[in-house]
């Protein structure tokens, strides 16, 4: 497949700080094309965040190539890749709402500040509404991000990543330091924002059951629930990342035939490990 | 010894790069008004009392000393020509520049600096917007504009103050007060008066969002970028008026 229809492709990146003795991400390529979900599986400090970031150019590669929308961001200056950014809808791992800003006003950032699709305001509010009522939270338009638990903080950067409608959206382990109903709750709306809007994704977890529950399950419109997906199934790529190098990626029979004790370690199923 | 010296020529070198970034972003689109509007607020309309106050005492204050000293030589009547030409070519910038200084550089590093060590500036770039688009040019056009109101400012009311120790402590009479305080003052002085606090104001803001963006190191950080943007501020506005007024000393008595 040709750089052009895939939406993030990696090619012999190589990430390396300046105090360290080894590399961030070592010699990594994939490539996520259009419709796709990607779940990247991997440990605490494999290098998984370090990914997401230089994926949108806040982190420069010592090497390789990262093609973001078709174009070589790592190489480009910084004020050209905002332009770029846009098409992308990026979760932190701690939400980085801006806090002295309301909720209305942190889903508004992006219709409001970036330089090309600045919205008219008449338009501005219906926008943050939708976004917002996507995630379930209208009622809290007027309140302060410290005002909200975790989880709706969550869901309301999920709000300001999709406001915009981007068609490629970055994951930075969605579910982490949450409860499992609350974690369950952020994987459906991952779902939904991918059938509703047909975005592709790249999901960063540390959680098999996460990976589990977007590659089986559909979101069913009507019911407004998570349905089994069936046979057709869903598009969905696994990767498994450790210390910065990917070492498997594939379906997800073929990561539970895996052998590698590593990997094996990430696929026990929760009632595998109650058992043992 | 090399090793030494690699990071503070890279502060300066990304201290140049950030201010060229910020200045040509002026030109550049998108415009934020409305983040001008309100850093002007917070930096001009917000400085007001304490510059008020500032200003005040030191131009009563001088006028005191001055008076005095003046007395030895009974000249007593010119205390307003020396508080104004102190007070228009030196004090009232500087003194203006470095309460500004204060508050503005210290809020503006602590602002900058919490929203670096949350990510809200890694969110910002990765929203596709430029962080020194929204906030550093708006701080560093708000400075700019509101620093010369507020020396003029602080400048007339010096010499209020002044005014007040000569009429109550000197009894002068007033008009001859304000008359030796309005001829002592030439076009020379008010450029000098005017250009200083701009120039001034350039190192107030981007020095404070200088120091803001490079936090490292949690709320510790914070505190740390905090106190080194005030310090340096200071220290380059007393150097800056040097070379600002030896320029004018150099100008004039050619």
């Amino acid at each position: 497949m040709s750089a052009d229809t895939s939406l993030l492709r990696f090619e012999n990146v190589t990430v390396r700080f300046d105090d360290d003795e080894t590399n961030a991400l070592d010699d990594l390529s994939f490539d996520v094309r259009p419709g796709e979900t990607r779940i990247l599986l991997g440990a605490a400090g494999s290098g998984k965040t370090v990914l997401l970031k230089t994926a949108i150019g806040l982190i420069r590669p010592l090497g390789g190539q990262v093609r973001l929308i078709g174009q070589d961001i790592a190489r480009m200056p910084e004020e050209k890749q905002f332009d770029i950014r846009r098409h992308v809808g990026m979760l932190f791992q701690e939400s980085a709402l801006f806090d002295s800003m309301t909720i209305a006003q942190n889903v508004a950032y992006p219709l409001l500040n970036q330089r090309v699709n600045r919205l008219p305001r008449a338009q501005m509010e219906p926008a943050v509404r939708e976004a917002l009522r996507f995630v379930e939270l209208e009622h809290t338009l007027e309140k302060l991000p410290s005002e909200l638990s975790g989880g709706m903080r969550r869901r309301v950067a999920i709000a300001r990543a999709v406001v915009t409608k981007p068609p490629l959206l970055l994951y930075d382990s969605p579910t982490a330091g949450l409860d499992p109903i609350t974690a369950h709750t952020i994987m459906a709306l991952i779902i939904k924002e991918r059938d509703v809007d047909n975005t592709t994704a790249l999901v960063v977890t540390h959680r098999y059951q996460d990976g589990n529950l977007v590659a089986n399950f559909r979101y069913n419109p009507d019911s407004g629930r998570l349905d089994p997906a069936g046979k057709q199934g869903t598009n969905t790529v696994f990767m498994v990342l450790r210390e910065g190098r990917l070492i498997f990626e594939g379906s997800q029979a073929e990561l539970e035939a895996a052998r590698d004790p590593y990997i094996a370690k990430f696929v026990k199923r929760p009632e595998e490990e109650a058992a043992a | 010894m090399l090793d030494l010296l690699k990071a503070p020529i890279q502060a300066v070198q990304d201290f140049y790069e950030l201010t060229g970034r910020a200045m040509r972003n002026v030109f550049r689109k998108p415009h934020y008004l409305d983040d001008i509007k309100l850093q002007m607020d917070t930096i001009g309309v917000g400085s007001i009392p304490i510059v008020l106050l500032t200003g005040f005492f030191s131009g009563a204050v001088m006028a005191l000393q001055m008076g005095r000293s003046l007395q030895d030589y009974g000249q007593t009547g010119r205390t307003g020509t020396f508080v104004s030409i102190i007070l228009v070519r030196e004090l009232g910038p500087v003194l203006t520049a470095v309460m500004v200084a204060g508050r503005n550089s210290s809020g503006m590093a602590s602002e900058l600096g919490s929203m670096k060590v949350t990510e809200q500036i890694d969110a910002m770039r990765a929203l596709g917007t430029d962080p020194l688009q929204k906030l550093v040019t708006p701080r560093m056009i708000a400075t700019a504009l509101m620093l010369p109101c507020l020396t003029v400012i602080d400048d007339f009311v010096g010499m209020l103050g002044g005014w007040l120790i000569a009429v109550y402590v000197y009894a002068l009479p007033s008009l001859q007060y304000w008359s030796t305080t309005w001829r002592a003052l030439v076009w020379n002085d008010v450029a000098q008066g005017l250009l200083k606090p701009f120039v001034f104001s350039f190192a107030i803001s981007l020095i404070g969002c200088f120091y803001g963006l490079r936090t490292k190191g949690g709320t510790q950080g914070v505190g740390r970028a905090t106190t080194q943007a005030v310090v340096v501020a200071d220290v380059v506005i007393f150097v800056v008026d040097l070379f600002i007024t030896k320029i004018f000393v150099s100008a004039t008595s050619s």
